[in-house]
């Protein structure tokens, strides 16, 4: 644990410029303002996990044993709200967007840092509400607030719940305008569209359905809120309402919001495999378009979530052809980013196991979604254990395992340490195992019938549940072991240079951690993307043990 | 409209309205733009949802829809729609009169503009009260039968007035929300007018505060016909 | 096949082969695309290796390969689409000869009413090799009528009909469950289909209490509510004739025609003034409220009654006709 002779520490840098809480809590520096995100959301991850456990151990046995019908019916509901809204839609663009989006277009900040840190206070908002929500008896409607169940029928906190959604919906409306703008305004000179980092381009994808989905989550909420509150008859079939148009209301943003989900991870994986590969990435024009497709064909699915919801039989077929076309862009990239990998010199660090998982896991819950898009395949399975397991596939088995690689990959540029390598693939190996033991037996189980939601179940089913379950504890050992060596980190880790990956990027020729403004000059950009056969291996870093 | 960010100027960071993360104060300028017209976009979303749930009720239930809105006064309406568009003509001439620098038009035109709003409001105000007198407020004592009354030649079914009333109320009251939030920002650009904060080399925040109402004022545009508007003509 | 591997339910409707053909057909190339593109990076990792003095080739792309593998997946997924959408079709018009059962689903239990007067809870007896249609409302939040072994599901939905149908093939007893969330007992919602031998239906439905058919209940309702002083079965009345208007197009007072299907004659029962029959004026009482849903699925079946019977057809409540046919 040699030490430099001028540690990065004693430098100054974004971490050390201004010390005190008040120097953190109102920031507008983005760097710091990504870190609160980081406590906030992962503080939130241990809570839906939480939730998780807590079903888990309720299906080990065929009937409602450890928990009552209604508290595991608030279980998978606070699961579903907690997990989608306060971790997974704001995690890698609030913690590794936020940092990186700067310094990747070569900019001191954000276009509105101080509406970044809005944002974050909008987070906090909500999160609050939604927590006030959780301990005061919670909400069980499902995450899906379907009516008039949660208009007419609920007596749980269920405006609670949808005002904490609301609030956090505009916390991602600020940033993805924030990233959007900084995109097209405050790339360096000679940084032009073709040489922007693929995750940049998935980052201004992502932003789009920010700025374009979200509201209409939070109109639909707010109608909801206001029926309930003012008992209006809006989505109340006796008074001449439809709960149908709600359905379509919801999932029109709620299907983006799944590309919201999984298109930042994919950004990350675009950068860490050719950095690993230490190749350019095969197909850059073909991923980079994919991703706006994506974001576009997101918009044109919803109705694919309501097959057997008394949609006509014409629209079914529209909303099923549509779908398959959204597919095609993310099989695209998968091609693309095993291509990356042809005649390249392949190292196996923490971040690219995360991405060899990610790859494989994203490729069976994709190819999964073409089950459910058949439509005469998704009147069976729908609402069934299968579609649970393809979507925590797709967000678990993908998004999570991207966002891990990212912040294994940051790391050093974040805090200037570098991890304990030997843990972090253990950890990326067990979170692959644990993750398949969890899910795979669910896509079965689905099929068999085993519907959604259920408290009690048929004894039938009991066996593949169990292994579920095993999976999950082996699943939670995973996300507990980087919480505890990621922290090591800050205090015992390596010191950081400024690029021990020998990575492609702006951000890499900045000191780790950065200073507050990033970069002392301007710099001007005359290179392609992913000039790896300019930059030198890393000699440093010992990717063995 | 360039992309791509003009070369440092280190000269212009003398500029006290040039934030330290820009480069120049045209990328500042442009940046502002952008953003609030991404938000304006996001806005267009926001109040479509609710014209969505209004147009698929408009289509089902026509005789509730058009019995309701020939209960709310067109006259009031009518008078809103002009104070409205006074008010966005007042916006327009006072980013003209930022442009060209004159303090003492600015001001008057925004103080102009914030009469129009708040009388707007009151107006608005005067409507909803005549709506509770009315009892036509959905909630515990909403009472159509007088519209029944007024239109025995149709079938009108009160909750389906009520699905009405509601989203009369809803997009209404979503709009004058965004009305109080105009008036707040109008009310700081005011002030800051009058200190002299605005000139020919800064007035981003009067133009994006312009574009901002002028905004409110198109979904007005929208709500007025949609709301006061339907089947105007002589019931068959 | 396989029965004894639990990869699948027992296949115990004319459906679930279709199903079950396309599902394995989609296993079948996952596996083939996983092992695939598995196989590709495993091979990768091992071939290109970071090795001391070999350095990585820098390749730009390669349009041919761009157009290659989204062609291919394109044509592939066209062809699921394709295929997905022939079982659906399948799945959603039920064929034109079809026993018709009511479904009234409420928290937390499913309702049954044989168009012969059964009524059942949570179990539901029907036939084997006979087409059944399910017509379904549920009287308060959204619920949906799922039948693993038959590979059907169908949302069943307050203040409108949805419809399922299926033809039931081997005799047994096969799962029922709810499988849209509607609250606390949301996992008890479940019951059973009892498939018997044709001949043992028979048995089954003449014995069991006399409840007088569904639409015979429903005339005497009909008769009870007044709905005769307006609805005259002679062209006198102030409101249209019913005889022979079910299933058949009806002009509105607005131009537009419409098929008087059951979602149509249910709704002119909760809001008359919908769909205002040309020619009539929209002085009809509401009901919404009133009536509940079995009551409403009586009176509806009682106006499906009133259709002369086609020549040479086979009329659903009579089952007996049903076992002559060759």
């Amino acid at each position: 644990m040699a030490t430099a002779a001028v540690s990065t520490e004693q430098r100054e840098n974004y971490l050390n410029a201004e010390y005190g809480i008040r120097s953190w809590l109102l920031t507008t520096d983005h760097k710091r303002i990504a870190l609160l995100y980081l406590i906030s959301i992962t503080f939130f991850f241990f809570v839906g996990g939480f939730f998780a456990l807590l079903i888990r151990l309720e299906l080990l046995t065929p009937a409602g044993d450890l928990v009552l019908a209604d508290t595991y019916n608030k279980l998978f509901t606070m699961h579903g709200q907690v997990m989608v809204f306060f971790f997974l839609i704001p995690s890698i663009p609030a913690t590794l967007g936020n940092f990186l989006v700067p310094l990747m277009v070569g900019a001191k900040d954000l276009a509105f840092p101080r509406i970044n840190l809005l944002s974050w206070y909008l987070y906090i908002a909500g999160g609050l509400l939604m927590l006030f929500c959780i301990l005061t008896g919670g909400v069980d409607t499902g995450w899906t607030f379907y009516t008039p169940f949660s208009t007419g029928f609920s007596n749980t906190n269920v405006a609670e719940a949808g005002l904490a959604i609301f609030i956090n919906g505009f916390s991602s409306i600020l940033t993805g305008l924030n990233f959007v703008v900084t995109i097209h305004r405050m790339r360096a000179p000679g940084m032009t569209w073709s040489r922007l980092p693929l995750f940049l381009w998935s980052t201004y994808a992502t932003s789009i359905i920010f700025l374009l989905g979200t509201p209409v989550i939070a109109i639909t909420l707010l109608l909801v809120v206001l029926e309930r509150t003012f008992n209006l008859g809006i989505f109340d079939p006796t008074r001449g309402g439809d709960p149908v148009l709600f359905q379509h209301l919801f999932w029109f943003y709620s299907h983006p919001a799944v590309y919201i989900m999984i298109l930042p991870s994919m950004g990350v994986i675009s950068e860490i495999v050719p950095c690993f590969s230490r190749k350019r990435v095969f197909g850059y024009k073909a991923v980079a378009l994919s991703s706006i497709a994506i974001a576009v064909f997101g918009f044109l699915v919803w109705a694919h979530h309501m097959f057997v919801a008394g949609i006509s039989l014409y629209a079914a077929l529209v909303f099923s052809i549509l779908s398959y076309l959204v597919a095609l862009p993310s099989a695209i990239k998968v091609f693309n980013w095993t291509a990356t990998m042809y005649k390249g010199s392949i190292s196996f660090s923490t971040p690219m196991l995360y991405a060899f998982g990610f790859i494989g896991l994203f490729t069976v819950g994709g190819l999964t979604g073409l089950f459910l898009a058949a439509l005469g395949i998704d009147v069976h399975v729908h609402d069934t254990y299968f579609v649970i397991a393809h979507f925590h596939y797709i967000m678990v088995g993908g998004a999570l395992m991207g966002y891990l690689g990212g912040l294994h990959f940051w790391w050093p540029k974040i805090t200037g340490r570098m991890y304990p390598e030997a843990w972090g693939r253990l950890s990326a190996l067990i979170v692959f195992i644990g993750f398949n033991l969890t899910f795979f037996p669910q896509f079965i189980l689905g099929y068999l019938g085993m519907p959604r939601r259920y408290w009690q179940y048929p004894p039938e089913f009991q066996v593949l549940n169990v292994f579920s379950t095993a999976g999950a504890s082996v699943l939670a050992v995973g996300y507990i072991l980087p919480m505890i060596y990621l922290l090591w980190s800050l205090r015992y880790g390596k010191p950081a240079g400024n690029n021990p990956w020998g990575a492609a990027g702006l951000e890499w020729t900045t000191q780790s951690p950065p200073t507050t403004f990033n970069f002392d000059e301007t710099p001007e950009v005359t290179w392609e993307a992913y000039n790896y056969d300019q930059i030198p291996m890393p000699e440093e870093v010992t990717l063995e043990r | 409209m360039s992309d791509s960010t003009a070369a440092v100027e280190h000269a212009e960071h003398n500029d006290p309205a040039l934030l330290h993360h820009f480069a120049t104060a045209q990328q500042q300028r442009d940046t502002a733009s952008l953003g609030m017209w991404l938000f304006l976009a996001t806005e267009v979303m926001f109040f479509g949802g609710m014209f969505c749930a209004y147009l698929v009720y408009r289509y089902w239930y026509y005789n509730e829809f058009a019995a309701g809105s020939r209960s709310i006064s067109i006259w009031l309406g009518t008078i809103n729609t002009v104070v409205l568009i006074c008010s966005s003509l007042t916006v327009a001439l006072g980013v003209k009169a930022a442009q060209l620098g004159k303090r003492k038009q600015l001001v008057s035109l925004l103080l102009a503009t914030l009469v129009f709003g708040v009388a707007f409001l009151g107006i608005k105000g005067v409507e909803w009260y005549q709506k509770y007198e009315e009892h036509h407020v959905p909630g515990r004592s909403f009472d159509v039968s007088d519209i029944i009354r007024d239109y025995p030649q149709i079938h009108i079914d009160p909750s389906h007035s009520q699905l009405y009333f509601s989203l009369y109320f809803a997009m209404t009251g979503l709009h004058a929300l965004h009305m109080i939030v105009g008036i707040g920002i109008f009310s700081f650009l005011t002030y800051y007018s009058w200190k002299g904060k605005y000139g020919p080399e800064y007035y981003t925040p009067i133009e994006n505060g312009g574009l901002y109402w002028h905004f409110v004022d198109i979904v007005w545009i929208y709500l007025f016909p949609l709301l006061y508007l339907i089947d105007r003509k002589p019931l068959r | 096949m396989f029965e004894n591997l639990p990869l699948w339910p027992a296949r115990a409707s004319t459906m679930a082969g279709n199903v079950d053909l396309l599902y394995i057909f989609l296993v079948l190339l996952t596996l083939f695309t996983c092992a695939a593109i598995f196989i590709t990076l495993i091979v990768f990792a091992a071939k290109y290796r970071r090795r001391h003095g070999r350095e990585a080739h820098q390749i730009e792309g390669s349009v041919l390969l761009e157009i290659a593998w989204t062609v291919v997946p394109l044509g592939i997924f066209m062809l699921i689409f394709a295929w997905g959408a022939v079982i659906y079709f399948q799945e959603r018009v039920p064929p034109k000869d079809v026993a018709e059962i009511y479904v009234v689903g409420k928290q937390w239990m499913w309702k049954l009413q044989h168009v012969e007067g059964q009524r059942e809870i949570n179990e539901l007896h029907v036939p084997a090799d006979r087409d059944i249609k399910l017509i379904m409302t549920s009287q308060d939040v959204i619920h949906s009528f799922f039948v693993p072994e038959f590979r059907i599901k169908q949302d069943v939905v307050p203040g409108r009909y949805t419809t399922l149908w299926f033809r039931a093939t081997h005799a047994g007893t096969y799962h029922l469950f709810c499988s849209q969330y509607c609250g606390t007992l949301h996992s008890g919602m479940v019951g059973q289909i009892v498939v018997m031998e044709p001949a043992q239906y028979q048995t089954w439905l003449t014995t069991g209490g006399g409840f007088g058919s569904l639409a015979a209940n429903g005339a005497s309702l009909f008769a009870q509510l007044g709905c005769q002083t307006c609805h005259r079965s002679d062209m006198q009345g102030r409101a249209p004739m019913l005889n022979g208007v079910y299933g058949n197009p009806v002009t509105l007072e607005d131009g537009r025609t419409v098929i008087a299907d059951d979602n149509y004659i249910r709704e002119s029962i909760v809001n008359p003034a919908a769909k205002v029959v040309s020619g009539f004026k929209p002085i009809m009482p509401v009901f919404q409220g009133l009536l509940n849903e079995e009551q409403l699925n009586e009176l509806v079946a009682y106006v499906k009654s009133l259709n002369p019977p086609p020549p040479g057809s086979v009329n659903a409540p009579d089952m007996a006709a049903a076992e002559t046919k060759p």
